[in-house]
């Protein structure tokens, strides 16, 4: 077992298992930070996946972003007074049934079939740079697709969210 | 036992079956919207698997940047959503929300 393998083991206990907290806490801050860590365990894994930009750009976009945003959403719309946020849970036999069948389905899936492993490909030094190339080469048109996308998305959501009732009215 | 293609598939398998544990069972829209970035993750785990072990090299990669911008996209619409809900009726379960107008 050499020292990749026990860094895989090590991200990947820590990722189920911060996520299994954000799954069963009842207190929503607890979900919240242990997202947290959910979010750079998956960091951790792309970067022995060979993909450091995009470990990057996780830890920057789910932690700095949505995180962040999650975490105003739950401030926004709890009384924040009283410190303990609890959430109900419903479902949980039907929930656990569905659960368990498509995760076993999942994961008996990804047993029995023999994959084609591809070896010798060399690995990339930097994939930064391949990246940005793709991005105005092969890429192009879903790279502009996308910010436009995300332009759109932002407006939106900024007047939806600040859209009352007075306003309401006068339109 | 060298870990290979089949043990990152089973932490993205098991972290999508947590993910819709939370989407199904959790009472708060804000809980829900946590379950699915967990889903989320999960496919991208996938696809930077394959990209790695499957000789597809970077292509992956390029679907996940892209899977990351869309999720950007969603929980900020999602969560205007949920705070015009909450401006309507003063509660974000989402089974208590059973009105489409008041």
């Amino acid at each position: 077992m050499n020292l990749v393998d026990i860094l895989f083991y090590i991200f990947a206990i820590v990722t189920l298992v911060s996520a299994g907290i954000t799954v069963y806490s009842r207190n929503i801050i607890y979900s919240a930070f242990s997202l947290l860590f959910t979010f750079c365990g998956v960091a951790g894994i792309y970067v022995l996946l060979n993909a450091d930009f995009i470990a990057v750009a996780q830890i920057l976009i789910y932690v700095g972003g949505i995180l962040m945003l999650l975490v105003f959403g739950v401030m926004l719309t709890h009384k924040v007074i009283n410190v303990e946020i609890k959430t109900g849970i419903l479902n949980i036999i039907p929930g656990s049934m569905i659960t368990a069948i498509v995760g076993g389905t999942l994961c008996g899936i990804f047993m029995s079939t023999d994959w084609l492993i591809i070896e010798g490909v060399p690995p990339i030094k930097s994939t930064t740079n391949e990246i940005g190339t793709m991005f105005m080469t092969k890429y192009l048109l879903p790279f502009e697709i996308a910010s436009v996308v995300l332009l759109v998305a932002l407006i939106g959501a900024a007047y939806i969210a600040r859209r009352d009732k007075t306003s309401k009215q006068s339109v | 036992m060298q870990v290979g293609l089949t043990h990152y598939l089973f932490l993205s398998g098991i972290l999508f079956a947590m993910g819709l544990y939370g989407v199904i069972t959790r009472r708060n829209a804000i809980l829900v919207l946590m379950g699915i970035e967990l889903i989320l993750n999960a496919a991208n785990i996938n696809f930077i698997a394959f990209s790695r072990y499957g000789g597809m090299q970077i292509d992956g990669q390029m679907i996940a940047v892209f899977v990351m911008i869309l999720a950007a996209a969603e929980v900020a619409i999602a969560l205007a959503i949920v705070l015009n809900i909450y401006k309507q009726f003063r509660t974000v379960n989402v089974d208590e929300i059973n009105k489409l107008k008041e």
